[in-house]
């Protein structure tokens, strides 16, 4: 314990010499800088707050088709431009959409950041949209969805999961869409989106690196703010139903292995002050499968060995409902079934006899030392900014949240477990593998460029 | 005329920035140890690397996956240290410990506060499972059936059966392709025994590399390089490998699988670490394949066509000759034709070369780009780790642009011509469209 202080101790100093400075535009563009002097380098992240939660049925994986034809030129930056003209300046480049929000990134030489910015500034309302560079880049984007998702039998079965999961809210959709909306999709679907959703009102623009918040926000002011405010219409808030017993769905899908998850549907924080349940959860999932020693790993695959691998997965920050997920695979000759009756009797210990104050010093330790870690990485700082603001909390809200975090005891733990991890709230998905059509005898070469 | 001219002044420009590179002690181990540090006080930790010549290229072809499972099962314990106690001693102190392993090396990972008493109980705990591990038979057991299962649930998947049929293909029998002829089988048939030895041979401190980054001292630095190899085995001189040939002729694998996608590699061996025509090759493949969005692949099959939403090309050095590998995923239907257009882009690249815009640009971003290479504490150590093991010049950072500078079209053409042939390449389709039985 005196260990542990001693390191929040450091932490608190390093942290208080990174400080993170905010200012919004006229225009309602937030601004956050977060200054970091290791090495002369600088990142812009722009991040959206437009997923596919805000998606129609219909529409759905518009979000993500937007975000690659941004890529796809303005009046003064012609297709490809953009890219080039990262590339040249030494920098690094590429976006990213989620259910909550949309994001795309530059990394370059700081010297760079005004180039990084006319270029971000320049495309957040001077797209240009065409018929035929729609039609090429929905065709990559089915390839990605065919990809990532379609002959990927872990993410075929996340997918139909979500889709059994949620009844009312968007997250029922996958990002990437699902396969005939992306067919029906028009250009005018991607410019309807954008127009509604790009703004700078709508947007969090984070810098970090090698700069003066002073000048970032000149800069900031220059490039993106003479970009036109944009009256947004409310956004539609979905309330799920409430979930009233366990839902269980088989997918069948080329494999060896059966795969198993377990989602039950739990708060995420929506106070950051006042919320305490999140925060346990949060723990409990490090409890689970936060370190190598914890107790998933240990019970299932190292002493049982009915499962080859383990892993829990639970986010605490998200503008839709939350799910804590326990994903295994089974081990060879063990079914989903006997890992499904391991792992309840896992949690069911846990909710019956708590956790020690050794497993909960543990899961802080790694708390404490992420908190370290995380500053070798200026993006992921940046990341976890924009990531935070997209939800609609403030970036402060992370030294509060670390504060509950730390605050949680074992008893809640506990109690967390016996509240939430109910089968009345549970769905459990299985892999059903399938084994792959015999193999034909080879093709030579000859035969391929006979036609 | 007048455009260059201006190019060339942003060039000059580009080219004169001066990145400061971090500063590398290196010294010996009393057993022979090579070690590698940057001290660096900025962030509250330390990480730390240490690496052997005992990847799969040392494998048996009888028992392969040896290496790799005596890399994992160092964490499986030590002398009076049981498996839970190195998993928990780890995590009380919230290090990370990682494993790895590639074709040439294995070797161990560690970030760690750099406070006393939690660098401490890691680096303690990372030099006895360095120096003592005991390989016990029943973790060894649970460990190779997850190893199979891992084995039999890939040879269902489409990219990894790619992948094998690819490396079997491009190395044929040398060591490099071991890691791909790994089955059930050759898992089943490593004992304890085996590990052991394999352990004994490969993990000698004469051969060792570490590589630290991070917030010790100089004196600290050489404390830790002893407490983690004073104690590692001695014994024999590892055999080197032999040289990887260079195929003769073209080859072609089609695989059939239901996936909805085709997923087709094409390579060849391409470029050992220490050739001379390294760099030259590395700057061409960015502007063939390598640099994101804007490659000559990327170009005609994404951004022109539609074809896929990825494709790539790469060189990966290793000691000896390591692989050179295009890939791509496309649906069925359309693959015959993405093949044909990546087949063409490449055989006019090696027979045409770069253009001196094409490389202009190249050099701009990679040399533009530097900064971000050794923009964090895990580069920086990465970069060590790799200097030591390959033998690099200790300004191998140092020198990195100006050996990006002088690049020349002529040789990034030469290079190619040297180490591919468009005519011998293998070609693997997993997932692939039927063929039309026609003559």
């Amino acid at each position: 314990m005196k260990i542990f202080w001693m390191v929040l101790g450091v932490l608190c100093a390093h942290v208080a010499q990174a400080a993170v400075f905010e200012h919004t535009l006229a225009n309602g563009l937030k601004v956050v800088v977060k200054e970091d002097h290791r090495a002369p380098v600088v990142v812009q992240q722009i991040w959206y707050k437009a997923g596919s939660m805000d998606e129609v049925t219909g529409k759905t994986g518009v979000a993500h088709v937007l975000e690659h034809l941004m890529f796809k030129g303005t009046k003064r930056v012609p297709v490809g431009e953009f890219s080039k003209r990262i590339a040249a300046a030494g920098g690094r480049e590429n976006a990213f959409t989620n259910t909550d929000y949309t994001a795309y990134f530059q990394q370059l030489h700081k010297s760079k950041l005004p180039l990084a910015m006319q270029l971000e500034a320049d495309r957040m309302h001077n797209l240009q949209f065409s018929a035929g560079e729609f039609a090429k880049e929905i065709q990559v984007v089915m390839e990605e969805r065919r990809w990532r998702t379609e002959d990927n039998p872990n993410s075929l079965l996340q997918e139909k999961m979500m889709a059994a999961i949620f009844q009312e809210h968007p997250y029922q959709h996958p990002i990437v869409g699902w396969m005939s909306d992306l067919q029906a999709m028009t250009v005018r679907d991607a410019q309807d989106w954008y127009r509604h959703w790009y703004a700078p009102n709508n947007a969090t623009l984070v810098i970090a690196g090698d700069v003066q918040a002073k000048e970032v926000f000149a800069l900031a002011q220059r490039y993106y703010g003479g970009i036109p405010k944009q009256t947004q219409a409310p956004r539609r808030v979905y309330t799920e139903m409430p979930q009233v017993g366990i839902k269980r769905l088989v997918v069948k899908a080329p494999a060896e292995l059966p795969q198993l998850m377990m989602a039950y549907q739990v708060p995420v924080i929506r106070d950051p002050q006042k919320d305490t349940t999140p925060y346990a959860l949060e723990i409990l999932a490090g409890i689970l499968d936060g370190n190598e020693a914890a107790r998933l790993n240990k019970a299932l695959v190292r002493e049982q060995k009915v499962a080859s691998d383990v892993g829990v997965g639970y986010d605490s920050n998200s503008r839709g409902p939350g799910l804590f997920i326990i994903e295994a695979t089974p081990s060879e000759g063990k079914t989903a079934a006997e890992v499904e009756l391991a792992l309840r009797q896992q949690l069911l210990r846990l909710a019956k006899e708590g956790v020690s104050a050794e497993e909960l010093n543990r899961v802080k330790a790694q708390v404490v030392a992420s908190e370290v870690y995380k500053l070798d990485s200026v993006f992921y700082q940046a990341m976890q900014i924009g990531q935070i603001e997209s939800i609609g909390l403030s970036h402060r809200t992370l030294a509060v949240m670390l504060e509950k975090l730390h605050a949680v005891t074992a008893e809640q733990v506990q109690q967390v477990a016996a509240t939430y991890l109910q089968d009345d709230q549970l769905t459990v998905a299985v892999l059903d593998p399938q084994p792959l059509p015999k193999q034909g005898k080879p093709h030579s070469a000859g035969e391929f460029h006979a036609h | 005329m007048r455009i260059s001219s201006i190019l060339m002044v942003v060039w000059c420009c580009v080219s004169s920035q001066v990145f400061a590179t971090p500063h590398i002690q290196t010294w010996r181990t009393a057993q022979g140890a090579k070690v590698l540090f940057v001290e660096n006080h900025d962030l509250p930790m330390l990480d730390v690397s240490v690496k052997f010549p005992a990847g799969s290229g040392y494998d048996a072809a009888e028992k392969a996956g040896v290496a790799d499972l005596t890399n994992q099962l160092l964490k499986a314990g030590a002398t009076e240290l049981s498996e839970d106690d190195i998993a928990r001693g780890m995590a009380d102190v919230g290090a990370e410990l990682g494993m790895a392993v590639d074709q040439d090396s294995a070797g161990v990972t560690l970030r760690t506060l750099s406070q006393a008493a939690q660098r401490e109980q890691a680096l303690a705990i990372l030099a006895k499972l360095l120096q003592h591990p005991v390989f016990p038979e029943a973790i060894l057991a649970r460990e190779k059936a997850r190893t199979i299962a891992a084995l039999k649930e890939a040879e269902t998947q489409p990219e990894s059966i790619a992948d094998k049929a690819f490396n079997k293909a491009v190395f044929g029998t040398h060591p490099y392709a071991f890691d791909a002829y790994t089955t059930p089988a050759t898992v089943e048939a490593i004992t304890q025994q085996a590990v052991q030895d394999f352990y004994r041979a490969h993990y000698q401190a004469r051969y060792a590399v570490v590589a630290m980054m991070g917030d010790v001292t100089r004196a600290q630095a050489e404390a830790i390089a002893e407490q983690l190899t004073a104690q590692l085995p001695v014994s024999g001189e590892v055999a080197a490998l032999p040289m990887v040939g260079s195929l003769t002729a073209a080859s072609e694998q089609r695989i059939t699988h239901p996936a909805s996608q085709s997923h087709i590699l094409i390579g060849a061996p391409g470029v050992a670490r220490n050739d001379p025509d390294y760099d030259a090759l590395y700057v061409g493949n960015y502007i063939l394949g390598g640099g994101g969005f804007v490659s000559r692949l990327m170009d005609e099959v994404r951004e022109k066509r539609g074809l896929a939403y990825s494709v790539y090309s790469y060189f990966m050095p290793l000691k000896y000759t390591g692989v050179f590998q295009i890939g791509l995923q496309t649906k069925k239907d359309q693959a015959e034709q993405a093949l044909q257009l990546v087949q063409q882009v490449f055989a006019k690249f090696v027979a045409q070369g770069v253009t001196e815009k094409e490389l202009r640009a190249a050099k701009q971003n990679i040399i533009g780009g530097f900064p971000m290479r050794i923009d964090s504490n895990r580069k920086i150590l990465g970069y060590l780790s790799l200097i030591g093991f390959y033998d690099l010049p200790l300004t191998y950072l140092d020198d990195f642009t100006q050996r990006i500078e002088q690049v020349s079209t002529v040789q990034i053409r030469a290079a190619f011509a040297r180490h591919l042939n468009p005519q011998a390449m293998a070609t693997v389709i997993v997932g692939a469209p039927e063929i039309r039985e026609t003559k």
